[in-house]
């Protein structure tokens, strides 16, 4: 997968558990968590639903990898480089 | 939904969950979404565990719905459906009344703000300070402070104030004034959030909505299927022996009693020395003692709020309201609205209690005992309902006894364990491979939506397990 296609695919989950969830206007590098009023349930969604959807274990000690849109990026595209 | 019989169960699943209280329908559902076969094992005849009710006469008595944060409208929305969350309604009129004050709040931020300003005489920085303190509490902080230091830093001397704050977590969830503070900050941020809600329908159609929900994901339920033992072999999870025959699955989640669960389910013998040694400091928390009043058909009262703290006891004490005559109790208010579909006043008056103190009376004492706990807890209805003993027609009370029955918990604890039982939990699978717990411990993972929200913890590591 590509930067452009993960990017897709992060937003994409995070549309499916928070429908109110307001993507335009995200700056790539601000915590996700603090621009979209997501918590520590959401991400735990978002480690399942990579999971269920690519079979990818990501360990706990990495979840404050996914705090930003470029970090979720940089830290999924060695992984995802193979789909 | 007709749940299955145990004989028509396959001989093996995924996953197989023990117990149904809300962590472990939770933990099934999310499973069974991730595509993974479930089969949920309860060993009554209906689901929920405590979050259950039961009829008498055209009473439905709700046993532990008193009120949970707004939370579980994201939480209910995201992990059950729409229906569910949607039932979700405020209670608006909190009650607080005892010798030290008496008053009414919508019980959140702003209202606590101007009740803490206004009557307690608090300046607004010092409550600014103390919520931002609270909200920012994370469980990986530090233990070591204590909620009676936390309450002493921010309002030294006033215990009314820290009656104020303690009392309605403590009926909440079991916990005092010596456990940590962030389990205190944590719990009572969530309901500082929006206030107090209910489900609309009761602990019934709730139920309900969620079985039909396991059903439309697959989950195959059995109910009054007592699991007799969690089968380990080799050091793994194999499976569960039901019904006299053994049914396998790589995965086992008990939503037991985490001491059920080590001591009684799987045997001290599966887990290692340090393990137990842990496990061995986990102390359990308290149980419950409830009176149940129903009101004649045709009968009514006015609106005397929905929740109201009450005591006579002239300061909190932990101890007091743990004590079989306790002058401190919890009237948790059902008007016709809460089940529009069959209209009827209810009450449940809810104290804290030791198993202990209950467990040792002989069979006259025992009766004894729980008719004179609805006499104390009528008189103090009176106060709010003068005339209420007229109008009830049905009355009956359950103590640490009848919690331990329904339940099979430990000293029929009704809010699981202190802090430490959260790591113990949390770390069970990766001392026995396959088997991990949901279920109330650690005082935060407790009440309907810390057990909601374990059920989700739990699904993401039996998942990462499963896929492995």
């Amino acid at each position: 997968m590509t930067r452009g296609e993960i990017k897709d695919v992060i937003l994409e989950i995070i549309a499916d558990i928070d429908e109110d969830a307001d993507m335009d206007g995200l700056n790539p590098d601000e915590p996700l968590r603090d621009q979209l009023d997501l918590d520590s349930m959401d991400f735990l969604d978002i480690v399942m639903e990579l999971r269920k959807r690519y079979k990818l274990q990501i360990p706990e000690a990495d979840y404050p990898e996914l705090a930003t849109l470029t970090s979720c990026i940089n830290y999924l595209e060695p992984k995802l480089k193979a789909l | 939904m007709v749940y299955q019989s145990i004989e028509k169960a396959k001989n093996s699943y995924d996953v197989i969950v023990v117990g149904s209280g809300l962590g472990g329908l939770t933990v099934s559902n999310r499973l069974a979404r991730a595509g993974h076969q479930v089969l949920l094992l309860e060993h009554h005849h209906r689901l929920g565990g405590l979050a259950t009710w039961f009829k008498r006469k055209n009473h439905t008595f709700d046993v532990s719905l008193h009120g949970f944060p707004y939370g579980m409208v994201k939480t209910c929305r995201k992990y059950w459906n729409e229906a569910i969350k949607n039932s979700i309604v405020q209670l608006k009129n909190i009650v607080f009344d005892n010798p030290q004050f008496s008053l009414t709040t919508t019980f959140d931020r702003q209202d606590f703000t101007r009740i803490l300003q206004e009557k307690f005489s608090i300046s607004g920085s010092v409550i600014d300070d103390f919520f931002v303190t609270v909200r920012k509490m994370n469980f990986y902080d530090d233990l070591a402070m204590s909620t009676r230091e936390l309450f002493e830093e921010f309002f030294p001397g006033r215990s009314d104030v820290h009656r104020l704050l303690m009392e309605p977590i403590t009926y909440a969830n079991g916990s005092t004034l010596d456990d940590p503070a962030i389990t205190y900050g944590i719990v009572f941020s969530n309901f500082m959030d929006k206030g107090v809600f209910t489900f609309q329908g009761g602990t019934d159609h709730l139920i309900g909505m969620m079985s039909d929900e396991l059903e439309a994901n697959g989950v195959t339920i059995c109910t009054k299927s007592k699991v007799e033992r969690i089968v380990v072999e080799k050091g793994r999870v194999k499976g569960v022996m039901v019904d006299g025959r053994v049914i396998s699955a790589p995965c086992v989640i008990s939503n037991s009693g985490i001491t059920n669960t080590v001591d009684e389910l799987t045997g001290r013998d599966a887990f290692p020395d340090d393990f137990l040694a842990d496990f061995d400091k986990v102390k359990i928390n308290n149980s419950s003692c409830q009176v149940y009043m129903g009101i004649k058909p045709g009968e009514s009262f006015p609106d005397v709020g929905d929740l109201l703290f009450t005591s006579t006891a002239p300061s909190f004490d932990s101890l007091e309201m743990r004590d079989m005559k306790t002058k401190s109790r919890t009237f948790s208010i059902y008007y016709p609205q809460t089940r529009p579909a069959n209209p009827d006043y209810t009450v449940v008056a809810s104290m804290n209690g030791n198993y202990d103190d209950w467990a040792d009376l002989t069979d006259e004492e025992y009766k004894a005992a729980k008719q004179e706990m609805i006499e104390r807890s009528l008189v103090d209805l009176e106060r709010y309902i003068p005339d209420i003993r007229s109008k009830i027609d049905w009355l009956e009370a359950a103590t640490p006894k009848t919690f331990s029955r329904y339940t099979l918990h430990t000293k029929g604890t009704s809010f699981g364990t202190k802090f430490p039982g959260l790591d113990i939990s949390r770390k069970i699978f990766k001392v026995v491979p396959g088997l991990f717990h949901v279920g109330s411990v650690g005082i935060i993972m407790s009440g309907w939506l810390g057990a909601i929200n374990y059920g989700v913890i739990v699904a993401n590591d039996a998942d990462a397990f499963l896929r492995s």
